[in-house]
């Protein structure tokens, strides 16, 4: 069933045979889909299957749902990129997709799992060693479990068991909207606090179909652009770090905190808490608010400009970052890769141009196409730049009107599928109601859900010692994964 | 070479001083709550937290704060929140306020602050939570900061630890972890709880998910906020240490 990502659909229209159900999915993921959520759905004592298809050439979202009762074909022989949704559903519900290849838990949330124990890929051989990391990193850092099969410093795989940070929040937020909500949805990857709070109030006003007032579009789009600025600014820092240039390091390590002070400017917190609300925003900016935001920002963007020049001009940098850590195009689309790792691997997907929202009507993607590690540092110069670039141009012409709409009841058995992205990529949030009116079930798919596996591929072949390296250019949420 | 050293030139001296002259906090920042009326009923049902008590004995408890200001939004008579960012406290007891006064962390004993006055090394375990106070754990680290300049530092080990710095409310999944982890700090060794999830759960509490800090593991000092500002951290770390009294 086609849908529009910023209005509500009639969720029982979604309903199909099962026979029907996975031949329409395989077939709409080989005419080019992709898998923006995979679910089961509790309905009265059973499972609904859901699957969200978003097609990112057309900007089409459609939605399709099976009850079943029992073992389901799996489809990731065919489509890799639902090896974890459907580990996930297998977890949450216990329906077997018959045929996946490795059945792993991904939470540890079910009874008598022990988090990290599990089954691992073993590579064996008489020089073969296996080297195992975490959940407790070295760093000021998530936790999480790796596991190399390496031959001397050849990785051959790496596999990364995660779950650690799984606190419940899905779960409650199905049960909502309550006060707690947007808070869930504030803190579900406490970096993208913009991006998930935009998400989770693009879900409840499609649900309300209420429209969100032109000013409130643009502060939400400065809001997101900022934490981009923060972000890949940090991350450019710390990609040099790893590869000790330390200028860059720590240039950039102020920096990020330039822009989070920009953010807390706006709204007192630098992660950008207490902002968003469904129906518009908390906070305004008068003209003097607005003047130190602009000068702050080109004096910020002018010093990032520095910091990561020095990056491109530095050879040991470049002998680094090049040819390290490689995805291909094909594996990155395959696996369904999302933001910067997915552009930086040559995929054009930008949820700010493939699906626009809010503020964003025309916008023009930055895309990379080496699939290293380079690729994936220069992406992210490319976006900081056209994200100071939409900032600025919004502080220059905020729009008048007011800060919020009133959201009223929300519409009864029906579903949204809301589409933000955040600095990581597309972040996805799937809201139902019931009869009621209330919330039935909230299903959050970070980008990191995405892209865990793409860091795995990354390592493929690679030396052990450019891990950090590696992880480093993708760094991807563990909250956000583990929810 | 010669360009890094030009941009060495234009980025200047960034270290910010600290404690005096007193930073600067945004005007919008959320810090230390203040209580100017007993009545908190209103207050009271704004908060989705169960933070503010009202009745007999009015008290907010800046554990189970996240910051989110709804308290002052619905009762602006009775709960400002100030822009002081000097938040911590040494028992849990000392975050329930009931007034103007929040009695701030009391220096570690002389024994220990003999041990680790001048140099104190801690392990951080993050365990669950949103990444945010891990992010302004990191901030720390960097030369707008510096906390090393008060020879305090994160390590990679326990084993080289003085004490750990717990963030999140511990998932079940990290509660043998962080066990471990606690078990590797030789003794004696502080115990910092950072960020509302830690002390109280923050926006997580009451999951069943989650288990919280072990009782038998002894908290030294609790840092509220959600995330604690990186000013409140640092803060907090050198009152432990009797450098800021």
């Amino acid at each position: 069933m086609r849908t529009d990502p910023l209005s509500a659909f009639n969720f029982p229209a979604s309903d199909m045979e099962p026979a029907l159900f996975f031949e329409t999915a395989a077939s709409r993921l080989a005419a080019g889909g992709r898998t923006l959520a995979y679910f089961a759905l509790p309905e009265g004592g059973g499972f609904r299957l859901v699957m969200a298809i978003g097609f990112d050439r057309e900007g089409r979202v459609e939605v399709y749902s099976s009850r079943v009762s029992g073992p389901f074909r799996a489809l990731t022989p065919s489509f890799p990129q639902l090896h974890l949704f459907e580990r996930e559903i297998y977890e949450q519900s216990g329906l077997k997709p018959e045929g996946h290849p490795w059945l792993k838990p991904i939470r540890f949330n079910t009874p008598g799992a022990v988090p990290g124990v599990a089954d691992y890929f073993t590579v064996h051989g008489s020089q073969v060693h296996e080297v195992a990391v975490g959940p407790v990193h070295a760093g000021v850092i998530e936790p999480g479990h790796f596991r190399f099969q390496c031959h001397g410093e050849r990785v051959f795989h790496l596999e990364i068991m995660l779950g650690y940070q799984h606190r419940g929040v899905e779960k409650r937020l199905s049960s909502g909207p309550d006060a707690r909500a947007i808070h869930y949805a504030e803190t579900l990857a406490g970096d993208t606090t913009a991006g998930h709070a935009w998400a989770y109030c693009g879900a409840l006003e499609a649900l309300c179909g209420v429209n969100v007032p032109p000013r409130a579009q643009v502060l939400r789009g400065i809001m997101l652009e900022l934490e981009r600025l923060a972000n890949h600014t940090g991350d450019l820092g710390a990609l040099a770090g790893d590869v000790a240039y330390l200028p860059t390091a720590s240039f950039c390590g102020r920096l990020r905190g330039d822009f989070l002070n920009m953010t807390a400017l706006i709204c007192g917190n630098r992660f950008g808490r207490n902002m968003f609300r469904p129906g518009g925003v908390n906070f305004d900016l008068d003209p003097a608010l607005v003047k130190e935001l602009k000068l702050r920002l080109a004096a910020a963007f002018r010093d990032v400009e520095r910091a990561a020049a020095l990056l491109w001009d530095t050879g040991s940098v470049a002998d680094r970052f090049e040819g390290t850590g490689v995805v291909s195009k094909e594996a990155a689309e395959g696996l369904g890769l999302v933001g910067p790792a997915a552009r930086a691997s040559g995929v054009g997907l930008d949820t700010r141009r493939n699906f626009p929202y809010g503020p964003y009507e025309g916008f023009t993607m930055s895309v990379s196409g080496s699939g290293d590690v380079y690729s994936r540092a220069y992406v992210r110069w490319l976006e900081i730049q056209k994200s100071a670039e939409l900032a600025a141009a919004w502080l220059e012409a905020l729009p008048q009107g007011p800060l919020a709409a009133d959201c009223g009841e929300l519409r009864p058995d029906s579903g949204a599928v809301s589409l933000v992205e955040g600095w990581r990529g597309q972040i996805c949030h799937f809201a139902l109601t019931g009869a009621d009116g209330r919330l039935r079930h909230y299903k959050v798919a970070d980008p990191s859900f995405h892209n865990w596996q793409g860091l795995a591929m990354a390592l493929r072949g690679a030396e052990i010692s450019d891990f950090p390296l590696c992880n480093k250019s993708f760094n991807l949420s563990y909250c956000g994964r583990d929810l | 070479m010669i360009k890094a050293l030009f941009a060495r030139l234009r980025q200047g001296y960034r270290t910010a001083p600290f404690p005096s002259p007193e930073p600067k906090l945004p005007p919008r920042y959320l810090g230390r709550p203040e209580l100017r009326s007993p009545k908190l009923e209103k207050a009271a049902a704004a908060c989705p937290y169960g933070a503010i008590a009202a009745g007999e004995a009015p008290s907010l408890d800046l554990g189970r704060c996240v910051f989110c200001g709804q308290c002052a939004a619905a009762a602006p008579e009775a709960v400002v929140f100030t822009r002081d960012y000097k938040l911590c406290a040494s028992n849990r007891q000392a975050l329930v306020i009931s007034g103007r006064d929040l009695a701030r962390a009391q220096a570690l004993g002389a024994r220990l602050r003999g041990l680790f006055g001048r140099s104190l090394r801690l392990r951080q375990v993050s365990a669950g939570g949103c990444g945010a106070c891990e992010a302004d754990c990191n901030v720390l680290g960097t030369l707008a900061f510096d906390m090393g300049r008060f020879g305090i530092q994160f390590v990679a080990s326990p084993r080289h630890a003085d004490g750990i710095l717990v963030t999140g409310p511990v998932t079940k999944n990290m509660e043998l972890a962080l066990r471990k982890t606690y078990d590797a700090v030789s003794s004696p060794k502080v115990v910092i709880a950072c960020g509302s999830c830690a002390i109280a759960g923050g926006p997580y509490a009451g999951h069943e998910e989650c288990a919280g800090i072990p009782a038998d593991i002894p908290v030294d000092l609790y840092l509220p906020g959600c995330p604690p500002h990186p000013l409140t951290i640092l803060d907090g770390l050198l009152r432990l240490l009797g450098r800021i009294a």
